[in-house]
């Protein structure tokens, strides 16, 4: 994806697919959506993350046209949907609780959309067995739902709302009972389908490593709200709130004051310790409170204190998790407060192994830091 | 199993001979060989035999059927609509007024619902007979259909028919391709329940019966006040023998079908 770069958000003559003006969904006096504007482009593969209970299926919904928006206006394809039935809608979903229908058998569930439009039962039947052979599950064509295993009864519903290649999918946390590999295929098949098919994919999910991996963008929701849309990787190096960097990935969080410096800005975190130094993208005004994020693979750990670093503190590590490819150090550093190192075991014996109760130095580089303001 | 105590076992006994003795008895005679009903004579059917060349009362078992048949598919599609309404309409304006008013007949005297209805069908100037019985036994069979039926919709999850829409079906469509398979099991059990409530019913049908037809019940009913005969208990027995086949071919479908269905479709569902 990175030779042609994908950026239609980027381009101001681009027009979105989808586009939610304002949108509000209350259920009584709870506000499941609150005043969202997004807009989401064809070819798009759009990662819906959060919480439970953030909103996610909600947003899915009233694209879907299951539920209305309370406030606002939701366009797909410039027309707006308000009075657009589901079944009047190029959209297809795959509901969160797979909603086979179990009266039929797998190979039926998968035709149902498709004997629904005017197709030859020729073309019906090569399109249903293309369905099973990418979700594998030949085998399984003539079982009913409660005849086959968890995971292949989200494959079912993957394959269900698959089969009518529509315009827009939405996929409700698609392949969370699959195991690792079998969803590593699958997110490279999703992929591979929307190069060929052109779909728009929103897709929720709870595994931030397969947002990352199949995403061209990826929103972090709370509580009805979008906290920031970008690609994986600017989401991953730039979040701009703490939400965003402890949703994302493993963060360090240390709290202080900022004052501007010869070179970005020094961060006071703890009484009678050094400041730590850190560039910032934004203005801060002296004596400002802000948080610095650190991913913990940014953070070098060692026995004795490092040259010229520009940011070293003292701590003792209290816990060690090995991951086998990586090692987690978890170290105390003053005020209390808990730092995490990530470290890659390159070595099968470090020369000198880092132990329990050693006291360590750990160290990063001023660019390293994200300064969030509070 | 534990073994039953002595008083368990009493009442039981007890109780079942209260409640069978009579149709025994009833059944037993119908095969007595004697025309007099309290003096045993030896096994015989001929009153089956007799009863075969009975005009009057194979007229009326026709009518019984057909007013039976027709009045419980009618009271099982309103019956069932009801049903779809009170449980997916959700919260519409008169919701309470209307499911009151579906389940009210359940529980009002048989006597003023045939009253009303006689006084209805006058009113309008509609001539008894067929017909009239028809639209009465549909009018209080439904309810006891639309709580049936009910019953399975309330546990039916409702994500099904939007997976249908979503896939391109109309409203009427999803029901039908999709609710009513899952439903059926209760739709049909709701079937013969109406189809046995309308075959036994005497009260409503003589209020709404007319000269130009007669159903079983009103003719059995006449018939014994001249007298018992064989021929009645053997009517009976036959009787009997249909309703009980409906009844417990009723609580079988809708045990059985209707529990294997909902675990099916429970477990059709992410866990
Ligand atoms: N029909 C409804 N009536 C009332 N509240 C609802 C309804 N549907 C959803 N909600 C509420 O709206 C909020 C958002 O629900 P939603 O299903 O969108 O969450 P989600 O982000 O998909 O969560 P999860 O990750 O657990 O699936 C929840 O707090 C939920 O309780
Ligand atoms: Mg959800």
């Amino acid at each position: 994806m990175a030779q042609n770069v994908f950026a239609p958000w980027d381009d101001p003559t681009e027009t979105p697919l989808i586009q939610f003006k304002g949108v509000t969904k209350r259920f009584g006096d709870f506000v499941a959506i609150d005043n969202l504007t997004q807009d989401i482009y064809a070819r798009e593969f759009f990662a819906l993350l959060g919480p439970s209970g953030c909103g996610k299926t909600t947003m899915m919904r009233m694209l879907a046209g299951f539920e209305a928006p309370s406030e606002g206006q939701i366009l797909i394809a410039g027309t707006d949907m308000a009075h657009v039935p589901p079944n009047l809608r190029a959209v297809n979903m795959m509901f969160q609780s797979y909603a086979l229908f179990p009266h039929l058998s797998v190979w039926d569930n998968i035709a149902f959309g498709l004997k629904r439009e005017r197709h030859t039962k020729d073309a019906v039947s090569a399109r249903v067995e293309e369905m099973l052979k990418l979700t594998r599950l030949e085998k399984f064509a003539k079982r009913k739902p409660h005849q086959i295993s968890g995971g292949q009864r989200q494959r079912v519903a993957l394959a269900r709302s698959l089969a009518k290649a529509p315009k827009l999918l939405l996929l409700d946390e698609p392949l969370g009972a699959l195991d690792k590999k079998l969803r590593q295929d699958t997110q490279f098949e999703l992929m591979d389908i929307q190069e060929k098919t052109g779909t728009t994919f929103v897709i929720v999910t709870h595994d931030q490593e397969e947002a990352m991996t199949v995403a061209s963008r990826v929103a972090v929701m709370d509580e009805g709200r979008i906290m920031q849309v970008s690609t994986p990787a600017q989401i991953y190096e730039a979040p701009n709130s703490v939400y965003v960097a402890d949703f994302i990935g493993d963060v360090n969080i240390i709290e202080g004051t900022a004052s501007p410096s010869v070179n970005g800005y020094e961060v006071r975190w703890a009484e009678g310790h050094a400041p730590l130094v850190a560039k910032a993208s934004q203005v801060l005004r002296e004596g400002q409170r802000i948080s610095l994020a650190i991913r913990p693979e940014k953070v070098s750990i060692s026995a004795e204190k490092p040259e010229n670093s520009v940011n070293a503190i003292e701590g003792k590590i209290i816990d060690i998790a090995y991951l086998g490819n990586l090692s987690t150090y978890h170290v105390e550093v003053a005020g209390g407060i808990m730092v995490k190192a990530q470290t890659a075991n390159t070595r099968r014996l470090s020369r000198r192994e880092l132990t329990w109760e050693d006291k360590v130095w750990l160290n990063w580089t001023d660019t390293a830091a994200v300064v969030l303001e509070q | 199993m534990k073994r039953m105590s002595w008083f368990n076992t009493v009442s039981i006994t007890l109780g079942f001979v209260f409640l069978y003795l009579p149709m025994v008895i009833l059944v037993v005679y119908s095969f007595n060989a004697s025309k007099l009903v309290t003096v045993w004579a030896g096994f015989s059917t001929k009153w089956y035999v007799e009863l075969m060349g009975n005009e009057a009362f194979l007229d009326a078992a026709w009518v019984t059927v057909k007013v039976a048949v027709l009045s419980s598919t009618l009271a099982t599609v309103l019956g069932t609509m009801a049903a779809y309404v009170l449980v997916r309409a959700g919260r519409f304006h008169g919701r309470t007024l209307f499911s009151g008013m579906i389940y009210a007949p359940l529980v009002m005297p048989e006597v003023i619902t045939g009253l009303s209805l006689l006084l209805l069908f006058i009113g309008i100037g509609l001539d008894r007979g067929i017909f009239t019985i028809i639209l009465a036994h549909t009018t209080f069979a439904m309810c006891y259909v639309s709580v049936v039926v009910s019953s399975r919709l309330v546990s039916f999850d409702r994500a099904l028919e939007e997976a249908a829409l979503d896939l391109g079906c109309t409203q009427f469509q999803a029901f039908r391709l999709v609710t009513l398979p899952i439903i059926a099991p209760a739709v049909i059990s709701g079937w013969l329940l109406a189809f046995t409530l309308s075959l036994d019913d005497l009260v409503i049908a003589s209020f709404t019966a007319g000269p130009s037809a007669t159903t079983l019940p009103i003719k059995i009913f006449s018939a014994v006040r001249l007298g018992v005969s064989p021929e009645i208990n053997a009517l009976s027995t036959i009787m009997i023998g249909i309703v009980t086949v409906g009844v417990i071919s009723a609580s079988l479908i809708s045990k059985r079908a209707s529990l294997r269905q909902q675990a099916e479709e429970q477990a059709a569902v992410r866990t």
